[in-house]
């Protein structure tokens, strides 16, 4: 339904948004470890202060089918609504779409009735999503000037094979519009899915084809510098590939992208996972120079050495942990990035003001395959690491979880991920700590994946204006 | 209706079009505050201004010839017809267009947009009720200007309607571009874009309301 002002949760600028109201509700996704017999669920989380229930889950929503591999979701509709050249600002933040990155399945969820129990009001089954876009495993979306814009990993064709792409589903009716690409250029891999609104230009990143994941990081397909590596600029409304960047053939695995928020500045970072000489992780700067894009390494995180004895099989070779950054988000000022390290069990703050000159501002160790890392209120030695990150729209709350992708998640975690989600404070000043009121701890096989914050959050909406 | 009354309605709807942040004024102003500066906001105004009165032009003309070989008594129920489907379809089909102009665009990517909007929207089907009232006195008043002569009188009809036609679309045109100034310029300078938050109400509902109530009224009009 049409309403008469704008969603109160859109706002025309970042810096709007800044002064919205604390979220009181987080969803989270959350995958099964039982894929036959058990579904996955969208978890709600009470993540008011000032509520005896903080901290905790209140309903977990469960899908009709086992085996979905819940992973990202996002909102039907966002800021983006109130672009000028593409307004459709009487639609409501209303539904989250929820993709099952194995099953190809995508749940629609209404919030509105009662926002801490929501309910699937339509599936959108693979069947579908093959016929009208030619695409399968569902993966990034974000609400934009022509619906909702979805990454791919696979092909419709059913064999896990590529091209991966980007399809686009109605806001309103939750029809799956089509393929977005008109010329693809070379693009074949497919992992993340973002934009400058201001420079017309969509940006795609690489992870792998299906059957290159579903089984796990293949070692043979890692060392042979297989995975994606690259990152491709489009023309956001010609549909059309303009222009690739090459990390080298060392960097392995290009995922998350994280655009400057403020559409007058033309910059954005990504995260390179594993640089094969040294294990070490990597996040990289593009920016305009001159009439094209370019990229440059503004950050290098190196790997840990570690005993042989207490690395899983996948890595003893290397008597070394890798950082392995799998996730990074930035602030809607775009002042501060922060950047997950599963591996090493650390997330870190920079001040990214001078993106071309990140300084490490703060750090809090939790969990990690060697450190281990405890939680102030929780027992015992935790596993998985900083993972997922979300950062709220004032940029006072960061939060996470700790679990990658069940296939990988065995082999990095082979004892099988204890799974929490936690948060923490940010100051002003750089600083970061841990909320120690806050440590939920997820039971019955389920561990959380991405987190969505109530009303949007610093990667959730993108804006037309400064 | 007097001819000033007509005059005054068409001067009117183009304010109304003006006021609507989706016919254009918001695009100037996101120019500038993309660039930083007034003159983006100015520069933005006449290929917007522009789009909006080729999409009315084409209203007109295609009004013109229908008119030139339609019964009049068929008119009016055709453009009651016109004017309610038109709004009922605006109520279902809502906003879905393919989107082709984005932030970097120029001169003629703006007026573009601007025609594609205006047509979207039905912005000069809204004045079919005037073009009505005001093109076929225009007719009588060129051919009593002329005098009798009958293998002429198509030719000049034709001219009169054309006349009034294009200072239909100038008027018009020229009432949005002062408006899309005012309000972006203001919006710009001193307002800021948070008024979008509460003061950007749903004009699509209020158009279908008004292509349709338009319709409706019409039905009754003498």
């Amino acid at each position: 339904m049409a309403t008469w002002i704008p969603d109160p949760s859109f706002y025309p600028s970042p810096r709007m948004a800044m002064q919205a109201p604390p979220e009181r509700l987080a969803y989270v996704a959350m995958l099964n470890t039982d894929t036959i017999s058990r579904p996955d669920a969208l978890g709600v989380v009470d993540v008011d202060p000032g509520s005896s229930g903080y901290g905790r889950i209140i309903s977990r929503l469960d899908m009709p089918n086992a085996g979905d591999e819940l992973h990202h979701f996002g909102w039907n509709a966002c800021s983006s609504a109130l672009c000028p050249y593409a307004p459709h600002p009487h639609v409501e933040r209303r539904y989250l779409i929820v993709p099952g990155l194995r099953s190809s399945r995508i749940h629609i969820v209404d919030t509105k009735a009662d926002p801490a129990h929501p309910k699937i009001v339509k599936v959108i089954e693979p069947e579908q999503l093959a016929a009208r876009a030619n695409y399968s495993r569902p993966h990034t979306l974000h609400c934009g000037p022509e619906g909702i814009y979805v990454s791919a990993l696979g092909n419709g064709g059913g064999n896990g094979g590529g091209p991966g792409g980007v399809f686009l589903i109605d806001h309103e009716t939750f029809d799956v519009l089509g393929q977005w690409e008109i010329d693809r250029g070379p693009q074949f891999l497919s992992y993340d899915v973002w934009w400058h609104l201001g420079q017309d230009t969509m940006i795609t990143s690489e992870w792998g084809t299906p059957d290159m994941i579903e089984d796990g990081l293949n070692p043979e397909l890692l060392l042979g510098a297989k995975y994606g590596r690259r990152v491709h600029f489009w023309d956001l409304h010609r549909r059309r590939h303009r222009q690739t960047i090459d990390l080298g053939p060392e960097y392995q695995l290009a995922l998350e992208l994280r655009p400057a928020h403020d559409p007058t500045k033309a910059h954005g970072f990504m995260n390179a996972v594993v640089n094969l000489k040294d294990l070490s992780s990597s996040i990289w700067l593009w920016h305009r120079d001159g009439g094209q894009w370019a990229m440059r390494k503004v950050i290098d995180i190196p790997a840990e050495p570690a005993d042989p004895d207490q690395l899983p099989p996948i890595l003893k070779g290397f008597k070394a942990v890798p950082p392995l950054v799998t996730d990074i988000d930035l602030s809607l000022d775009d002042r501060w990035l922060y950047v997950s390290c599963w591996g090493t069990g650390e997330m870190q703050r920079y001040d990214v003001s001078d993106p071309f000159r990140p300084k490490l501002t703060g750090s809090v160790r939790l969990g990690g395959i060697v450190g281990r890392s405890r939680h102030p209120s929780a027992e015992g030695d935790l596993n998985g690491g900083p993972q997922m990150v979300e950062v709220s729209r004032d940029g006072k709350r960061v939060y996470f979880t700790n679990s990658l992708y069940r296939s990988w998640d065995e082999q990095f975690y082979p004892e099988g991920i204890k799974s929490w989600m936690v948060k923490l404070d940010a100051s002003p000043e750089g600083g970061l700590s841990i909320d120690e009121r806050f440590f939920l701890r997820f039971d019955d096989g389920f561990r959380g994946h991405q987190i969505r914050l109530e009303g949007g959050d610093a990667s959730s909406d993108s804006y037309c204006y400064p | 209706m007097s001819d000033a009354w007509q005059w005054l309605a068409l001067i009117g709807l183009g304010a109304f079009h003006g006021v609507n942040p989706a016919m254009g004024w918001l695009f100037a102003v996101a120019f500038g505050l993309q660039e930083g500066r007034r003159g983006a906001v100015v520069k933005a105004l006449p290929p917007i201004a522009l789009g909006h009165a080729l999409s009315v032009l084409v209203v007109v003309i295609s009004f013109t010839m229908v008119q030139l070989v339609t019964a009049p008594d068929l008119l009016k129920p055709a453009t009651v017809a016109v004017l309610i489907g038109f709004g009922g379809y605006r109520l279902v089909r809502g906003h879905r267009h393919r989107v082709r102009v984005g932030m970097r665009t120029g001169f003629a990517g703006l007026t573009l947009w601007s025609f594609l909007m205006a047509s979207a929207h039905g912005a000069g089907l809204m004045i079919l009720p005037l073009l009505l009232g005001m093109l076929a006195p225009a007719q009588l008043m060129a051919l009593s200007l002329c005098g009798p002569g009958a293998e002429m009188t198509g030719t000049i009809a034709a001219l009169g309607s054309a006349a009034a036609g294009l200072a239909v679309v100038l008027v018009h045109m020229a009432a949005m571009l002062v408006v899309i100034a005012i309000v972006g310029l203001v919006v710009f300078e001193t307002v800021g874009l948070g008024i979008l938050r509460r003061g950007w109400v749903n004009f699509d509902l209020v158009w279908a309301g008004a292509l349709i109530g338009t319709g409706i009224g019409l039905l009754f009009l003498r």
